[in-house]
């Protein structure tokens, strides 16, 4: 077998040669292997939008990186992290592919973690948001791109305190990111020098929040943390609005909402909502003439997990067109040297736990009377410097940072 | 003579099938046509329609990374461990569940395994939503390093045959004659003598116990154990995979099971990977209607008549 392989190794290498391609990208290729959620809860803000965001980011280089063409393959992980981990397991062990992206839902991210490490392959995540993956979960190549969990915390919980929305209830959904959330949010609120009065864990996905919706009314707490997202965000904040629990003078936080939620929800049930927000089209040039360019691909305009997609997998590109190599080590040492610079981040920083650092936005929902245009949904507050978003790397827990 | 030379065939083919074909997809076949098999021994020996299987299949599979991750165990102890969890889970569900008939033992088992399902989401070694990952392989009685995938095809292989093989046995054995007399008139059975309660309970803890070794070793394979094998969805598919490859049939269930993992597999990345389900259901409509023995039933009876 190992004299098999040798000689198939030797073989594929005189090849190399022969045609002239770059020796150093394995394969002949750079393949990068795009997972998920095509067809469910996360599909609005992640989905198909990745994929057209992958595939923008390799039309920048002209399809070729280093001489090689970049090829791109995408699955449907459908929620489940035993599908995830098995088709990521097939394409690295079968498919030749180098690399991992998007990886919506924490646990998912955390089982392709698993087989990235075991088969020393770049993860770059963008949609999954817990914070573990650059804490405790961490793994050497696994880069957490787009937010995290803290970084929503830190945005909206410290302003919302802030503004005297001091006693807090929380509707979690039950799985590893909505408890993440809820831990995050909680200690930036009591350091806010508020209380968390309670929580409800809802499983995921839900459709019917009454239940819960009336427990977080019963609380008295002023304000509902919903840590959840995509369409749970979306499904509690209309149970919230028939309840009247706005009205009553309770307040919501989104924790983790998306522009394509508020686009669901319309700006009449979303008006004034606060949210923490890692890229909004409409902020400069750069981001407007990206986000049109997506619009006329896709018929949308991006969220925060579709450009951050894109800044990953431009990242990585970039990283192999500097060193001429897709050998995983030498392409992480480049991407964490580089700057991170496109419309996604400015002066961005890949810092060895694996987190990319780059400047948060606090938004605000327009009323409708505000909106001007199609998609012209919010407004910036303030930009949250990347380092208070993020912490410190000293705060990391990562055992390998 | 003729079925020996079909055996031998059978394992040679296994045995170099890892060089021809993903070796994890062949092992994810493995552990489905053991599940399979393991389910046809109740339904198409004993009679009895089980709704609940997966939560023998899944919640072996949190036992056995239960048991590797933070326990610490050798794998093989890890993988028993699922199986007997799973073997007392069908003792106390089974206990239940035979003093009912039919639709309403269907409806008994679903209820029960729906109930493990919740415990299973509640519950915190389970990991809720999120389940456990990063479950260490280990080795084969200490000398195999099964990280390495054909290292541990061949240990799967041979559980599953080993498997299989105590299905086959005990099929052929006076307690399966009895199960069969069971399946076929009841009370006959009970005026000759026999306490039928107790051999339903019996094959229905063995069958419980198989699919529980099953789900362990899958769990093994991927390492991770996920809400996914605990679904009710789970135990649909398995009815699925038998009635396709051929209610009380040997071979049937495991050739179901490839069938139905093949083209879950195949067509999920291909242009009809939204349609999957579709795709499946439309089978399942033409096999009852059209070859109710099912793939291995039929092809048996084509070969009785043409000969």
């Amino acid at each position: 077998m190992k004299l098999f392989n040798t000689l198939a190794a030797s073989a594929s290498a005189l090849a190399l040669l022969a045609s002239g391609a770059s020796a150093e990208i394995s394969g002949g290729s750079v393949k990068i292997g795009l997972l998920t959620d095509m067809s469910g809860t996360y599909s609005d803000l992640a989905g198909p939008g990745t994929i057209a965001a992958a595939e923008m980011a390799i039309e920048e280089f002209g399809g070729k990186v280093a001489g090689a063409p970049v090829e791109l393959v995408s699955a449907d992980h459908q929620n489940k992290a035993d599908i995830a981990a098995n088709t990521a397991r097939e394409w690295g062990d079968t498919g030749q592919v180098d690399a991992f992206a998007e990886l919506v839902t924490t646990s998912v991210a955390m089982a392709v973690f698993e087989v990235a490490k075991q088969q020393n392959k770049i993860a770059l995540v963008s949609g999954a948001a817990t914070s573990a993956l650059t804490n405790d979960a961490c793994i050497p190549t696994g880069l957490h791109w787009t937010y995290n969990t803290r970084a929503q915390a830190v945005g909206t919980g410290a302003s919302i305190v802030a503004e005297g929305g001091d006693s807090w209830y929380f509707l979690t959904a039950d799985y590893a990111f909505g408890e993440a959330l809820q831990k995050d949010v909680s200690k930036v609120v009591e350091a806010a020098g508020g209380t968390v009065v309670g929580a409800a864990k809802h499983p995921f996905p839900a459709s019917d929040f009454s239940s819960f919706m009336l427990q977080a009314q019963a609380s008295g707490a002023k304000v509902i943390g919903l840590a959840n997202a995509g369409n749970d965000t979306i499904n509690a904040i209309k149970a919230a609005k028939e309840f009247g629990i706005v009205d009553a003078g309770q307040k919501i936080a989104g924790l983790l909402v998306f522009l394509s939620d508020i686009h669901a929800l319309g700006l009449e049930t979303a008006q004034g909502m606060q949210m923490t927000v890692s890229f909004y089209w409409d902020r400069t040039d750069a981001t407007r003439e990206w986000s049109k360019r997506f619009y006329d691909r896709t018929g949308k305009m991006p969220t925060g997990v579709q450009a951050g997609t894109y800044s990953s997998v431009l990242h990585y590109l970039k990283a192999i067109e500097a060193t001429g190599s897709d050998d995983t080590d030498t392409v992480l040492a480049k991407m964490r040297e580089l700057p991170v610079n496109d419309i996604f981040a400015e002066n961005g920083v890949l810092r060895s736990d694996g987190r990319m650092v780059h400047d948060m936005y606090l938004a605000e929902v327009k009323s409708p009377a505000d909106s001007s245009q199609p998609w012209d949904y919010l407004k910036i507050v303030r930009t949250i410097p990347g380092e208070e978003a993020f912490g410190p790397l000293s705060e990391s827990t990562c055992p390998t940072k | 003579m003729k079925t020996k030379l079909a055996y031998l065939l059978l394992l040679a083919l296994l045995l170099v099938a890892p060089f021809l074909v993903y070796p994890v997809f062949l092992m994810k076949l493995l552990c489905f046509a053991l599940f399979a098999s393991a389910f046809n021994l109740i339904l198409g020996y004993g009679g009895l329609l089980s709704f609940g299987h997966a939560a023998f299949f899944g919640g072996a599979g949190y036992f056995t990374g239960h048991a590797l991750k933070v326990w610490g165990l050798p794998t093989e102890l890890g993988i028993l461990a699922g199986a007997l969890g799973a073997a007392l889970m069908g003792l106390a569900i089974g206990q239940l569940a035979i003093r009912r008939h039919g639709i309403y033992f269907a409806m008994i088992t679903l209820a029960m395994a729906q109930m493990a399902y919740f415990l299973f989401v509640t519950s915190s070694f389970t990991g809720g939503e999120n389940g456990l990952q990063g479950i260490p392989r280990g080795t084969a009685l200490g000398l195999f390093d099964l990280q390495n995938n054909l290292t541990l095809y061949y240990f799967v292989l041979a559980i599953c045959a080993l498997g299989i093989g105590l299905i086959a046995r005990t099929v052929r054995s006076p307690f399966g004659q009895v199960l069969a007399a069971i399946r076929d008139n009841e009370n006959r059975a009970r005026s000759l003598g026999y306490d039928i309660e107790r051999y339903k309970l019996l094959a229905f803890v063995l069958s419980a116990g198989l699919a529980g070794l099953a789900g362990a070793t899958k769990t093994v394979v991927f390492q991770l154990a996920s809400l996914t094998d605990v679904h009710w969805h789970m135990s649909g598919e398995v009815v699925l995979m038998t009635l396709l490859g051929g209610l009380g049939t040997l071979a049937g269930p495991a050739v179901g099971a490839g069938v139905i993992v093949t083209l879950q597999n195949y067509l999920a990345s291909g242009p009809l990977s939204a349609w999957v389900p579709v795709v499946l259901g439309v089978i399942f409509v033409i096999c009852v209607l059209a070859f109710r023995r099912g793939i291995v039933g039929e092809l048996r009876a084509l070969i009785r008549n043409s000969f």
